[in-house]
């Protein structure tokens, strides 16, 4: 797994500073050599109390807060660290992966809920969306991958200077792709940010999506910028970059 | 020994006892008062006439002389029932009356006092009282008179009779009456203790008893009962949840295990190591759904999702849930349409999304019609392949179907059809965990509502029937799904 991550990891993106608060020794372990091997830097705490102090202490892009932990809880670390005014975006991990405890860690503080078991590439692609968040750009009104251009205020989509016709939801659909341009977007991410539902569909409901949103952008252009990213998800990217 | 303690310590009895009190004490209280003033009155009788035949003797004395006042007297007291009447001279010797004894020194005052006496025609009583009046006339002779406390002693004894029967006739009826109470109240408890100890001990099924009075021990017994029925509900749910899991996820994990078993004995590259890894991690993915979605239905049976909830419009939600779909079905070359009225809910979006999300993917996966002559060209085929998501109010119910035409269930597949892990016999090679509808049908419960298998003539129509939320609550709410800015 941990070798395929190259594939699934945006290269394009920095490298990054994280800061993994998880008691079990070998998810800790494993989340922590996983990042390293994809770029990343990353420092553990195995208890609250010192997975606060570090936060506090330490400049991190992202957190990694595991909800259950020993010493103190991990949304009481988060909510300590927005009390204190550290605002470093934070992932939480749960046992508990029911939507009232998704809520309930988004308003301690949490920017991002993944419940366990979770793959690696899911958090990864969360991870860094999270820190492109961070001192990223100020909301841009168009966004500009390769020759395709989308303005947010208009709602125009042109590639090549021609204009695309989009359904209000594949709008939507492209925006939040190309928000996270050259990032890994997962299946669940566009679900959940897209459309709002927390639930994982039996179906390849997004995919049909995916492909119908594709025959619009890439269809009759040489070069594809909507790419299937396997075992992850989908980027918007261009290819030559 | 303990089974009378028992009933002291009961609430009944300490009842009784109080109020056994009460009435003992207002009981007295009430003699008391009927006593002192009777007592009063006939004190008040008696000084009056004795005092009246004072002045009258005074007068006498006074026209007549000592002669006038002896006959006088000699004449009173032989009259029967007489007051009583002496008459001295200054020694103190005894001149005239109708008494034989004093107590020592009653001549020796004048005024009021209260003596033991005894009459001359009767000198063998004793005891007798007498209320009497000493005067002191002129030239030292002293006058007595006096009448006879016997009515007050009897009356006195009259009430103090009274006291004592009433006060044994109210402890013992009070005693009685509490014993019986509390004894009646006490076996009633009894019996429920006994039950509830038993469904202590394991045994669900136990039911208090419950009498036909309707009283508040019955109305008790009625509430308790309904819990111990959600109670045994609740336990048999998590006794087959859990069956379940042990059964139908352990197939699962067995295979999985047998692959990763299989790929470390027989694989020789990279390649066939890398395909075996694939499909195990492909394998827990389908685990972690199942188990997830065992999880879900626990706590919509539960009721624990109950905390979030609001108000918002069915037709939204199936508006959502038709835009997100509808892509997949053509794929499948099938056209899912959408009707909607307002429809005002309250309960949890989120839920009631994902149960009409399994519907529309079971329609998906299993509402393409057979192949008939009749359907297989033209505008026939068109319909035919219409899925159809509707939500409207009916009354006071929010109805959100999703009908297709594709095999149906046979009638008497239907209610099976909504239990766990159950995929009727023609699914069974498409992929599903099998635990769609029992979602769907775990959601409409928690909302009050149900999930309804129909036919849709030919294909299968599933309804979630929900109670309406008051129309009014919709106010302000009507807008769009909210969407999390990305």
């Amino acid at each position: 797994m941990v070798t395929e991550t190259h594939k699934i990891h945006s290269e394009s993106d920095p490298q990054m500073r994280l800061l993994i608060i998880e008691d079990d020794r070998e998810s800790a372990d494993y989340l922590v050599k996983a990042f390293r091997e994809v770029g990343h830097v990353a420092d553990h705490a195995s208890d609250g109390e010192e997975g606060f102090a570090l936060a506090e202490s330490g400049d991190y892009d992202v957190l990694v807060v595991d909800r259950m932990l020993p010493k103190r809880d991990g949304l009481s670390v988060i909510g300590g660290l927005r009390d204190k005014g550290n605002r470093t975006p934070a992932l939480i991990l749960s046992a508990l992966g029911q939507v009232d405890d998704r809520i309930k860690g988004l308003r301690a503080g949490g920017d991002d809920y993944l419940p366990k078991p979770y793959s690696f590439a899911e958090l990864l692609a969360r991870v860094e969306v999270l820190s492109r968040r961070q001192g990223g750009p100020a909301e841009e009104t168009t966004y500009r991958v390769g020759d395709l251009e989308l303005d947010r205020l208009s709602h125009g989509v042109t590639r090549g200077g021609q204009e695309l016709i989009l359904q209000p939801r594949e709008f939507r659909l492209l925006e939040y792709l190309m928000k996270h341009a050259g990032q890994v977007v997962t299946r669940t991410m566009l679900l959940e940010n897209v459309w709002d539902y927390h639930f994982d569909p039996q179906t390849n409901v997004i995919d049909v999506h995916i492909s119908r949103l594709r025959s619009k952008i890439d269809k009759g252009f040489e070069r594809p910028l909507l790419h299937t990213i396997r075992g992850a998800g989908y980027m918007v990217r261009d290819g030559m970059k | 020994m303990t089974a009378i303690g028992k009933l002291f310590r009961t609430t009944a009895f300490r009842l009784t006892l109080a109020y056994l009190l009460l009435f003992a004490l207002f009981a007295a209280s009430l003699l008391v008062y009927f006593a002192w003033n009777t007592h009063r009155l006939i004190n008040d009788q008696i000084t009056t006439t004795v005092d009246g035949e004072i002045t009258e003797l005074s007068d006498l004395f006074a026209r007549r002389g000592l002669r006038g006042i002896v006959f006088a007297i000699e004449n009173r007291a032989l009259r029967p029932g007489a007051n009583l009447y002496l008459i001295t001279t200054p020694a103190g010797q005894s001149i005239a009356g109708n008494v034989s004894s004093l107590a020592p020194g009653v001549m020796a005052t004048t005024g009021w006092s209260e003596t033991a006496y005894r009459r001359l025609d009767d000198p063998d009583s004793s005891n007798h009282r007498a209320l009497v009046k000493v005067t002191q006339l002129s030239s030292g002779f002293r006058l007595l008179i006096g009448h006879d406390l016997e009515e007050r002693r009897r009356l006195f004894d009259i009430v103090g009779d009274a006291a004592k029967w009433s006060v044994l006739i109210v402890v013992v009826l009070g005693l009685g009456g509490g014993i019986f109470v509390a004894s009646r109240v006490l076996r009633r408890i009894d019996a429920m203790t006994g039950t509830t100890q038993r469904i202590m001990a394991g045994d669900l099924s136990g039911r208090l008893p419950v009498g036909r009075s309707g009283d508040e021990l019955d109305r008790l017994a009625e509430n308790l009962n309904a819990m111990l029925e959600r109670i045994e509900a609740l336990m048999t749910g998590l006794k087959e949840v859990s069956d379940n899991i042990a059964h139908d996820l352990k197939t699962p994990l067995t295979r999985l295990r047998n692959r990763a078993e299989e790929a470390l004995a027989r694989s020789s590259n990279e390649a066939e190591y890398r395909a075996a890894l694939e499909r195990t991690i492909e394998e827990s993915d389908g685990l972690i759904r199942t188990f997830n979605a065992l999880l879900m239905i626990a706590r919509a049976e539960s009721g624990q999702a109950r905390g979030n909830m609001d108000n918002f419009d069915a037709a939204e939600v199936a508006e959502g849930i038709h835009e997100l779909y509808e892509p997949l079905a053509e794929d499948s070359d099938l056209t899912l349409t959408v009707k909607t009225a307002t429809a005002p809910l309250h309960g949890n979006r989120e839920l009631i999304s994902q149960a009409l999300a399994n519907l529309v993917e079971n329609a998906i996966k299993y509402g393409k019609p057979a192949i008939t002559d009749e359907n297989s060209d033209g505008a026939g085929a068109a319909a035919a392949r219409d899925i159809v998501i509707e939500a409207r109010r009916e009354g006071d119910q929010v109805l959100l179907s999703v009908s297709d035409h594709g095999p149906g269930i046979p009638e008497a597949d239907r209610k099976h059809a909504v239990e766990r892990f159950v995929r009727l016999e023609a699914s069974r090679t498409l992929p599903g965990s099998g635990l769609g509808l029992s979602l769907a049908s775990a959601v409409a419960t928690l909302h009050g509502g149900e999930l309804q298998l129909g036919d849709n003539h030919p294909g299968l129509r599933v309804t979630l029937a929900l109670p309406a939320a008051a129309a009014e609550g919709l106010a302000g709410q009507t807008g769009n799904v909210p969407q999390k800015s990305a």
